[in-house]
């Protein structure tokens, strides 16, 4: 009926286009892949020791708390929010923990509770941070960026002040089982990191509520009028971060074998980056874990190079920052992406 | 009149995107004086003729002149702007500055290098006042309504030095009366020099202020008459390719309703932010119209029984049980589908697939446990896109690809979905092109087939012949009730608050 032309006048074509786009789709999650495989290439020739297994593990090992606040992190961007916060909360609720076990003499708060029951409490204490971000978010509308920012320098406060400044020690051994337990000769945490993103990628992929963080994210009215709960799953994806951090900071604490008033301090820059880096959209609705966990190995192997290549330490933090921002545009032109 | 030189034309005009062409050997003369109508289907390829004529596309072939002179480049937006200027349906003010800072935004009267604030309202003022805008000048610009935000972009087009201005579909917001004395404006302007474009999707409208038309279709010029020329059923054939292609569904030609039937829906004393005291019953096999002008309270009657929005007095039943007010979930478990009134902002997700969107309101039903089995995800959305005919790559293809009308249908998708018993349809059929307005109606009338209950709501002529009644609203009240077979100026006069004669 139409000129042949118009392809997409045509009613009833078969669908030729279908294959190639999905096949973007994929693309898109991989983008990060040629960077990551450069980066090896560059870390072999750079040091002999990059290669190895025992510093492949290091690097997968390290990664493994940046990579759960980067979950968490993603599932809030997802939604279209933010949750600065998260880098505070895997400090203050492994703290708290701590404290309700430690005595006094070790700076702790002499309840002497039992320790799984104080390591439950880390988690319930990130969930309970969530659950008061959601609420000035989802239900006072205040501002994501303000609110969790707010609540970072509070927790910040906090943290500080109940160690008083200090460095807690002496934690029972199940405070760092996560690090120092290996599986297959991996350390727990990262198989629990890696099972935590498998999940949750065939959740985002597969369940409704995963498919609802992207409706709410890119059309929220829209979401609502076809049914989600919007607010119940905006704000159940607060506490959920917030469980997250904190199981983030058992493991953090695992590594560094202590908690100190400055654990967790300056990460979040470092979890937005990998999530952006790994295609998560700031503006919400687009992304996947795939893509965000490409991120994370990314600057986990480029800490790692920067470390073995010797840079001068005082200079790491600015080159690792030049390297994001590098990343951050080499992204932007292999996903060949104008949005978000 | 040979003599003058057309203000503008573009001859020849090509473009492509990857695969799609967007325009083919596309022209238009406007001469100089006169208000020009743009006319084509959606997807016919006027947004990008558009875009080239104000220089925010680049033509991949063909020349744009005015006035015979040739077109300045592109990069030059200063000479574009004294030449062209196109009022959008999306409005291009800054809410939060005040009107006479919208009026010289990028160019501020300066003074010593810094905004001289004096001269700034002063000067708006006069723009203001000389293109009759009766607005004042530092009020902000966002509490302005549609009407005159129009006019306020129009005059600052003026302001600017142009004397061709695009309107892109100006009347889609607007209610009978704003229409009325934006018509009165374009002509009064139309008699100081200033020519028009025109788009709407219309066509009355263009018979009534236009006098000459170009009707594109397929990405192509079809013809270009002055209107006199060219009567209604002509112009629709241009536009479509098919003569005789009007045949919208009229619920007078069919057999009268018996009373009998059960009643699906039952509205008792419904008030809410814009109305109040609404009772009505639709029963199973029923639609029923709720007519009135974009202000008259009918959207937020529909939007409530839909629980969108909360009701403040006033049940909503559904097969005799009452719904929660403002719960939406409840609304679509219970058996109501709803396509809200802008597909923009309510009706899809942009980003997301066709499947995706099409499937939103049956989430839970797609697998045990929430979990959406993909087989059965795809198997729906195929579905959906057949038995609404979805003009689509595949499920997978984001909706911000698809043409406007498509992007209704997966709207409509996404309501019937549900397989609800009861559809609250608002403005169905808003910015949709003939035919895709007919495949949508003709979709209700399937529905009604099946034994649903419908109501829709809207002030098109068109979308309410469909209904075996139609209840008319105005300023928040039913005030009046027509069974099919009304005329259109009785309808109309009831819609305006006028008394029949």
């Amino acid at each position: 009926m139409s000129s042949p032309t118009v392809s997409r006048a045509i009613p009833g074509a078969p669908a030729p286009a279908q294959r190639p786009s999905r096949r973007i789709g994929r693309l898109r999650d991989v983008a990060l892949l040629p960077a990551l495989i450069l980066l090896v290439i560059i870390g072999a020739f750079l040091s002999p020791s990059f290669l190895t297994y025992p510093n492949l593990v290091s690097i997968l090992g390290a990664s493994a708390a940046l990579a759960i606040l980067v979950l968490a992190e993603s599932l809030i961007i997802l939604v279209g929010k933010f949750d600065l916060s998260l880098e505070s909360t895997c400090g203050f609720a492994p703290a708290i923990g701590a404290m309700l076990v430690l005595p006094v003499a070790s700076q702790g708060f002499g309840t002497g509770w039992p320790t799984w029951l104080a390591m439950f409490t880390v988690l319930v204490i990130g969930g309970v941070i969530g659950l008061l971000n959601g609420f000035m978010v989802v239900k006072l509308r205040l501002n994501a960026f303000i609110v969790t920012l707010a609540m970072l320098i509070v927790l910040r406060g906090m943290l500080v002040g109940v160690t008083k400044g200090g460095t807690l020690f002496d934690m029972p051994d199940a405070f760092f089982v996560l690090a120092t337990t290996t599986i297959l000769g991996l350390p727990l945490s990262v198989w629990i990191a890696g099972a935590a993103f498998a999940l949750a990628g065939a959740i985002l992929k597969y369940h409704r509520i995963g498919r609802a963080l992207y409706a709410i994210g890119g059309n929220a009215p829209a979401a609502r009028a076809a049914g989600i709960a919007v607010e119940r799953i905006t704000w159940g994806v607060f506490i959920l971060g917030g469980v997250l951090a904190g199981f983030a900071g058992l493991i953090i604490t695992g590594y560094v074998g202590a908690i100190n008033a400055n654990q967790g301090n300056g990460m979040i820059f470092t979890v937005f980056a990998a999530a952006v880096i790994g295609g998560i959209s700031l503006d919400g609705g687009r992304g996947t874990m795939l893509g965000a966990l490409s991120g994370v190995l990314l600057l986990g192997v480029v800490q790692n190079l920067l470390t073995l290549a010797q840079v001068p330490s005082f200079w790491i933090q600015a080159i690792y920052g030049v390297i994001i921002l590098g990343s951050l545009m080499a992204a932007r032109l292999t996903s060949g992406d104008t949005r978000g | 009149m040979a003599a003058a030189p057309p203000l503008v034309e573009a001859a020849g005009i090509a473009k492509r995107y990857g695969p799609t062409v967007a325009l083919q050997d596309a022209r238009i003369r406007v001469l100089p004086g006169e208000t020009h109508a743009l006319v084509g289907r959606n997807g016919a390829g006027k947004s990008t003729l558009v875009g080239i004529l104000t220089g925010l596309i680049a033509a991949d072939a063909g020349e744009v002149r005015f006035a015979g002179e040739p077109a300045p480049p592109l990069s030059d937006r200063a000479a574009w702007r004294e030449r062209v200027a196109c009022v959008y349906q999306h409005s291009t003010i800054i809410p939060d500055l005040s009107i006479a800072e919208n009026l010289f935004i990028g160019c501020q009267p300066l003074r010593r290098g810094f905004i001289d604030w004096r001269r700034l309202r002063r000067d708006s003022a006069t723009v203001l006042e000389r293109w009759g805008v009766a607005v004042a000048p530092e009020m902000r610009a966002g509490d302005l309504t549609v009407e005159a935000r129009q006019m306020v972009e129009i005059a600052r087009s003026l302001s600017r030095g142009a004397r061709f201005i695009i309107l892109d579909e100006p009347t889609a917001q607007l209610d009978g009366e704003e229409i009325k004395r934006l018509f009165a404006r374009m002509r009064e302007l139309q008699a100081a020099g200033i020519t028009f474009l025109f788009i709407s999707h219309h066509l009355q409208e263009v018979y009534e202020i236009c006098q000459t038309v170009t009707v594109m279709r397929d990405a192509r010029h079809i013809v270009s008459a002055p209107v006199a020329d060219l009567p209604k059923g002509l112009l629709i054939e241009a536009m479509t390719g098919e003569a005789n292609s009007v045949g919208l569904i009229d619920a007078a030609s069919r057999p009268r309703r018996p009373d009998a039937a059960a009643a699906v829906l039952r509205v008792e004393g419904l008030a809410g932010q814009d109305f109040a005291e609404v009772s009505l019953t639709v029963t199973a096999g029923e639609v029923v119209g709720l007519a009135g002008a974009t202000s008259s309270g009918r959207t937020g009657v529909a939007e409530t029984i839909a629980g969108l929005k909360p009701a403040s007095a006033g049940t909503v039943a559904l097969g005799g049980r009452a719904l929660p007010p403002g719960d939406v979930r409840a609304a679509i478990a219970a058996g109501i589908g709803c396509v809200p009134k802008s597909r923009h902002a309510e009706g899809l997700v942009l980003g997301l697939s066709v499947g995706e969107n099409a499937t939103m309101t049956i989430g839970d039903r797609l697998g045990p446990l929430g979990f959406q089995r993909p087989k059965v995800k795809q198997a729906a959305g195929e579905q959906m896109i057949q038995s609404l005919g979805i003009v689509t790559q595949g499920t997978e293809q984001p909706v911000s690809g698809l043409s406007g009308g498509n992007q209704q249908k997966v709207v409509m998708a996404r309501a019937l979905a549900s397989d609800p018993r009861l559809l609250v349809l608002i403005d169905p059929t808003a910015g949709v092109d003939v035919k895709s307005k007919q495949a949508l109606l003709g979709h209700v009338d399937t529905s009604r087939q099946q034994g649903k209950a419908v109501i829709i709501s809207s002030s098109e002529i068109e979308d309410l012949r469909i209904c075996d009644r139609v209840e008319v609203m105005l300023h928040g009240r039913i005030v009046a009730s027509h069974a099919a077979g009304w005329t259109e100026a009785a309808l109309i006069a009831a819609m305006e608050g006028l008394s029949p004669e």
